[in-house]
């Protein structure tokens, strides 16, 4: 879709925008309706906006898919970290009280980590997802050419 | 105000899903699931579910319509139409919605205090969120307080999901590599 001129402007307005709403539906989530997995969906859609306009090869130099994978396993470990944090400060597991010297301001701390936790996750699952879907299109369809295909050429 | 909304919003969404079954293109059946969600989600919002309508709406309406159309780009995007008798479905969604319309009578109104829901421990969660939490959204409480371990199971179901496709579908290094020796 590379040669679509208004595709591509109007998705390079629509990016940041897209990423800064996903960031404060993340950490407005305690005051609005959201939370870290509405944001990590619109996050998420935002790479993959990105991808489908301008490739998904290009996308793969921006997030390479090794970084995605370990970024999809660190999500749940930061919210199960928060949990056993808990416990090593003595506490049961995701009590979020003993985090902070004020049990009310140890709660703020463990649901926003946690929720970043959720958003993380959430975000690199999506992109993930989209790698594998487009990835096999991509390999089913020209098979001979995934050597070629690293060094910057865009999807079909 | 409300009842119009309500009938209006519920007749378009009988409309779509008559117009999804009999669609033969996919790919506008994808789309018309994508509006269908859209709808779902205001339904959501006139039933005072923010949270739950913010969801629908991301990932109903946007990821899910993007991974169907990934799919479709995989498989191909149109129906192979079967002569199948189409009766005994028929019979079966008939006997079971009428089941289900026969359930719901016995259900408690929307937003019922009196409603068995709103008694147990809701209360609880909505007096515990004003004193030990101290924050304005009681649906963000309860999903990361409350109810912590259940949202880890949900992160860990997500992240078993997106593993599941990997696997599945993902290329593995060592595919690649024997695709570049070929």
């Amino acid at each position: 879709m590379e040669h679509h001129i208004v595709l591509r402007v109007v998705a390079k307005m629509l990016i940041p925008i897209i990423l800064l709403f996903a960031l404060y539906v993340q950490f407005h989530g305690e005051y609005g309706p959201g939370g870290g997995f509405q944001a990590g969906v619109i996050f998420g859609s935002g790479f993959i906006l990105y991808a489908l306009i301008f490739g998904l090869q290009t996308t793969k130099r921006v997030l390479p898919a090794k970084v995605v994978h370990i970024m999809t396993g660190l999500g749940v470990l930061i919210f199960a970290g928060v949990g056993v944090f808990g416990m090593l400060r003595g506490g049961n597991f995701l009590e979020y009280g003993v985090l902070s010297a004020d049990p009310v301001a140890g709660q703020h701390l463990g649901i926003i980590l946690i929720e970043l936790g959720v958003g993380i996750t959430v975000t690199f699952v999506m992109v993930s997802l989209f790698y594998s879907f487009a990835g096999y299109r991509q390999q089913k369809l020209q098979p001979s050419v995934t050597g070629q295909g690293d060094a910057g050429g865009n999807a079909p | 105000m409300e009842a119009i909304v309500d009938l209006a919003l519920l007749t378009l969404l009988a409309v779509l899903a008559v117009g999804i079954v009999r669609l033969r293109s996919l790919f506008g059946a994808a789309m018309l699931f994508g509006i269908y969600s859209l709808l779902c989600a205001a339904i959501f919002v006139v039933l005072d579910a923010v949270d739950v309508a913010f969801t629908e709406a991301a990932v109903g309406a946007g990821i899910s319509t993007i991974l169907i159309l990934g799919t479709l780009s995989i498989t191909g995007a149109k129906l192979e139409v079967r002569h199948a008798r189409p009766l005994v479905p028929l019979l079966i969604t008939t006997v079971i919605g009428a089941a289900l319309i026969y359930a719901s009578i016995d259900m408690p109104l929307v937003g019922d205090p009196a409603a068995p829901a709103n008694l147990h421990i809701v209360p609880a969660y909505i007096e515990g969120t004003a004193t030990d939490i101290r924050i304005p959204n009681v649906v963000t409480a309860v999903l990361a307080s409350y109810r912590g371990y259940d949202t880890l199971g949900e992160v860990t179901v997500i992240f078993t999901a997106g593993i599941g496709v990997l696997v599945l579908l993902g290329h593995s290094r060592r595919k690649r590599k024997s695709a570049r020796e070929s």
